[in-house]
Order: structure tokens, then sequence, then C-alpha cells
């Protein structure tokens, strides 16, 4: 056997470039003076400033190995248009959950500058997951994300509620990362290769059950990760208890890269077998849109509102996939390119939620913000109106591409309970409006003004999901693009 | 062709990984006392895989099912870690780490 090649690591340049951004932050970490509490702060505010300028010129470095289609590291890597489109929205989703957490992390005094470290780690994770083309990297690129993600959860460690979240998501998530590496064992086995394409060709036709298990095991793990229904139980509680910064990161980019994952090993290595899990894939749809919309009636934190929402989301989402064709894909990468702005949005006003210097999470607690924050409750109005599809906001038009290619491949019926569960969704996010604008303000307002960091944010989400209508079509070129890239 | 002597073959590999899986997966919903029972089960898991993955690789002749494994086991050794880091804190704040204890979130 000849000497071993060194791979072309042009394909994986943001990759390369974030994780040695990750262990040089943490190198800087450690040996910042850090006995005041001046230092640690000063060690933190360092980090997560570079944090940010790593993402953005992991950003720069996306934008320039992007364009065609190139098969790296013996076929373990791939960086193709629909990889690229991804990264662009989770390295966006890290940016402006890091931008938001710094703030919010020094409010409650838990800043450490592991928390940049930590989310730079995850986010190459998840930029690995949706450039796998092998089983063997496709798991490997999910633990680095899962690993970094329940130690943020667990960031405030003295908080028993923050425990508890991370205990319960790292026992669910390792138990889905069992599920899957099972169904992988499976696939491997019948169908003697762990690469995308070559699986692909080995089950072209006709699939043995040994195959079909260990899809059924695949999909329920990656169902475990992206929180569809049945698989959503952990969604709920991990949201509320982990500290908002991580959960505004979770509601963002942990769900793309998955459901990106979901769409590739759906798509690519088991697509001939489109007619054995659109059914699967569009129960999971329907469930998620109905445990989505009733479940987040009943709720009174709004991190928790927030997380059966998200899973109403990924319902939606989840008719792109099970359409499973060109359409349906532009469509799904369509709806979350918007769901990015607009959880960005909603979570900046949920960190902004704090009074006499305390986080609040109830619901109520909004009462009269129209009043006393009028830019705020604005913002949040514009989310709230944005995720119940109300038309020119951008959420609609999210909807409206899923909606339209399930219409075109003839997915009636699913269509119209996608559109009922958004009118009962309609309920809880109108509730919030009707609260912040109609109700008494409590004893004392919320605290103002509002950070700097916040008001920015918000300013910028709420452009985009505005003025979304007026200048649509280069999302939804980029997006067409990438998906033509998955046939 | 691997070669399982004359008696063990494939078959009886997959069995044992399935029962160890099963074990685990039980283990992780059944299991009403301690967390560490669960840490326990989570690493059967991820056994069940590995042995599931080396007999496939020795039946199939083909080395990545033993590549996998030991990505897997380097994967498993980090996230035990995480585990039981993740289980002193909890224990730090709670006091406890009875399955019981772990309820202070739900609606």
């Amino acid at each position: 056997m000849a000497m071993a090649e060194v791979p072309n690591l042009i394909p994986a340049m943001p990759e390369i470039f974030l994780a040695l951004a990750a262990m040089t932050l943490l190198m800087l970490g450690v040996f910042q003076k850090a006995e005041t509490a001046d230092g640690v702060l000063r060690a933190s505010r360092l980090t997560s400033n570079l944090g940010v300028l790593s993402l953005v010129l992991a950003l720069a470095l996306v934008f320039t190995v992007s364009g065609g289609t190139l098969v790296s590291f013996g076929g373990l890597f791939i960086s193709d248009p629909f990889a690229s489109y991804v990264k662009v929205l989770i390295l966006v989703a890290s940016g402006f959950t890091l931008v938001l957490a710094q703030g919010w992390l020094e409010r409650q005094g838990a800043h450490r500058f592991e928390y940049a470290v930590l989310v730079l780690l995850a986010t190459v994770g998840m930029m690995m997951m949706v450039s796998a083309f092998n089983l063997m990297s496709l798991y490997i690129g999910l633990e680095l994300q899962s690993l970094s993600l329940y130690v943020l959860a667990a960031f405030l460690r003295d908080d028993v509620r923050s425990t508890e979240s991370a205990l319960k998501y790292f026992v669910l998530g390792a138990l889905a990362s069992g599920l899957m590496l099972y169904g992988m064992s499976l696939v491997y086995g019948f169908s003697g290769t762990t690469d995308f394409a070559v699986i692909r060709t080995a089950i072209a036709g006709e699939a043995s059950i040994g195959l079909l298990v260990g899809l059924v095991f695949v999909t329920a793990g990656l169902a475990f990760k992206v929180s569809a229904v049945p698989f959503h139980m952990w969604t709920p509680d991990v949201y509320e208890g982990a500290p908002t910064p991580v959960t505004a990161f979770f509601a963002v980019a942990p769900k793309i890269a998955a459901l990106a994952l979901f769409m590739r090993v759906m798509m690519g290595p088991f697509g001939d077998l489109a007619a054995q899990w659109q059914q699967v894939i569009m129960t999971m749809a329907v469930l998620s849109m109905a445990v989505g919309s009733f479940g987040a009636i009943a709720q009174s934190n709004i991190k928790r509102m927030m997380a059966y929402s998200s899973i109403g989301h990924v319902g939606y989402s989840l008719i792109g996939l099970a359409v499973a064709d060109v359409s349906g894909i532009t469509g799904v990468l369509v709806y979350l390119t918007i769901y990015v702005f607009m959880n960005v949005g909603a979570f900046a006003c949920i960190m902004a939620m704090r009074r006499g210097g305390r986080a609040v999470e109830h619901i109520f607690e909004l009462g009269g913000v129209a009043k006393t924050h009028p830019g705020m409750a604005a913002a949040l109005a514009v989310m709230m109106f944005s995720m119940a599809g109300i038309p020119p906001l951008a959420g609609f038009f999210g909807k409206l591409y899923i909606f339209l290619a399930a219409i075109e491949a003839g997915y009636y019926i699913i269509a119209v309970i996608g559109v009922l569960a958004s009118v009962v969704s309609a309920y809880y996010y109108l509730r919030i409006i009707k609260v912040m604008y109609f109700d008494e303000p409590g004893v004392d307002p919320l605290d103002s003004p509002l950070p700097v960091t916040i008001t920015v944010v918000l300013a910028v989400t709420s452009a985009v999901i505005v003025l979304f209508f007026a200048f649509p079509s280069p999302v939804i070129r980029a997006a067409e693009a990438a998906a033509q890239s998955l046939f | 062709m691997g070669d399982f002597g004359h008696t063990i073959g494939l078959a009886h590999y997959l069995t044992v990984g399935a029962i160890l899986f099963a074990t685990g997966v039980f283990g992780i919903f059944l299991n009403r006392k301690n967390v560490i029972v669960i840490l326990m089960s989570i690493e059967l898991l991820l056994l069940a895989v590995n042995i599931n993955l080396v007999a496939f690789s020795v039946e199939l002749g083909d080395l990545v099912g033993q590549v996998f494994t030991l990505f897997i086991l380097t994967v498993a050794a980090a996230e035990a870690s995480i585990g039981l880091a993740i289980l002193v804190v909890f224990f730090r704040a709670r006091g406890s780490i009875a399955v019981k204890d772990i309820s202070g979130l739900k609606g």
C-alpha cells in the first residue's frame, strides 16, 4: 500500500479554522489572570468577543469554499451547496446567540470564559454533521455537538434547574445516540459499508429486513435530536431549566443542524427507500404540529411555551422532508432561515425580561410592557405574528412554501392539517401580544433601559422579518440551489 | 468471509448484541432508583453496538467496522466523563441522585 496521501483540506477549512480558534480561545482563557472578579470579567469578555469574531471569519471561509461539490478525506466529508447554506444559518444563529449571551451571563454573575469555547466547539460539531458523508463522520460530528451542549445546559452549575435539565438532556441524548448507533451498525452490516453514496447503490431496489430495522433506529435517533413527537419529551424540561441564552442557542443552531442532517440522511443513503419512510415522517410531522400547538396553550412559563412552539416548527419542517422532492427541501431551508431570525428575536426579548435585577420567565410578567418598553413590545409582537404565520411577515412565507410543496406533490390532507395546526398555535402567540398590550403592568415595570446588544439584535431581526417579503428572491434562489445538490 | 469457528456464527453475536441493547434500554426506562445505574445502561447500549460492529466487520472481511468501534470507544469515554461531571454538579445543587428527585421541572 502506498503512503497515505494528505487529503484535500480546502473543503473543511471553516471547520478546521473554527476548531483551532476554539482551542486557542481555551488556552487564552486559561492563561488569563482570573484571581480577581475583574480578571474573570475581562477573560470572559475577551473570549466572547474573539468567539464572535471567529464565527464571522468562519462564515467568510464558508463563502469562499462554497460553490461546487467537493468530497474529501476519503469520502468522509462533503462540501456542497446544501452544506454551505446550512452552515451559514448555523454560524449566524451561533453568532447572534453568543452576542446575546455575554450580557445576560454578566448580569447573572455567571460569566466564565468557557461559554464561548463550548459554543464554538458545538458549532464545529454541527458543521461536521451537515458535511458528513459517512456514518462515522456523522457520529463524530453529532457527539462533538451533543457533548458540548450537555455541558452548556449545566452552565449555571449552582442552580438546581440548570443542572437537572442538563442531566435529563444528557440521559435522553445519550439514549438517542445509542439508538442511532445501533441502527448504524445494522445498516453497516446489511449494506457492507458506511459510505453514504455506496449505501445508496448497495440498497438500490430492494432493501433487506435488517436494513429496514436499521433505518427505523436511525430515524428514531434523528427524531430525538430534532425533538419530533413521539421523541420530544425532553424538550420542554431542557428548554425551561437551561439558562436562557443556552435555551436560545438550543432552539436555533442545533435544531437546524439536526434537521439538515435528517434531510441529508433521508435523501442521501436512504433516498431510494422514500416510499418506506415517507409515511413515518408524515405521521411524526402531524403529531409534532398537534403537540406543538395544543401543548403550548397551557404553559405559563415563556421558555416552556417556546419549547412547544419549536416542536410545532419541527412538525412544519418535517412536512417538507416527507414530500421528499426539490420544492419540499427548498421549503424547509427557507423555513429554517426565517426560523433563525424569529427565534433569535423572541429569545432576545425573553433575555430582556428582568425585574429588580432578577430574570423572570412567566408570561404574565410581560403585562403592560407596551407602555413601559414600547420598542421591545413591538419587536416581540412582530416575532409572535410572524410565528403565527400572519402575512406579510416572514413566517407566513416559510409556511407558504412548505404547504405549496405538499399541495404540488398531492399531499392535500397534510397541508390542511398544517394550516389547522397553525390556526391553533396562533392562539398562544396572540395571547402574548394581548398580555403585552392590553394587560395592566405589574407592581414595578421590567428593568430598563434594555442592554445595547439586545436592542441591536432586536432591530436587525425585526427588520429581516418585516422586510423579507420585499426581497425574498436571493434566499429562495440559494435555498433552491442547495436543495438541488441533495438530489 | 471471516471464520467464526464451527458453532458460533454471526447470528449468535447479533443475538448477544440485541440482548445487551435491550438490557440497556430497559435499564434506562425501568430503573427507578439511582442515576448511576442509568449511566451504566448507557455504556451497555454502546457496547452492544460495538459487538454488532465487530461481528459484522469480521463477517464482511472489512476493517471499517472495527475502526468505527474504536471511535465509539473513544466517544463513550468522553461521554461517561461528562455524564459523571453533570451528575456531580447536580448532586451538589440538589443533594441527592435518586431518580425520583430529578423532578423539579414539569408542566
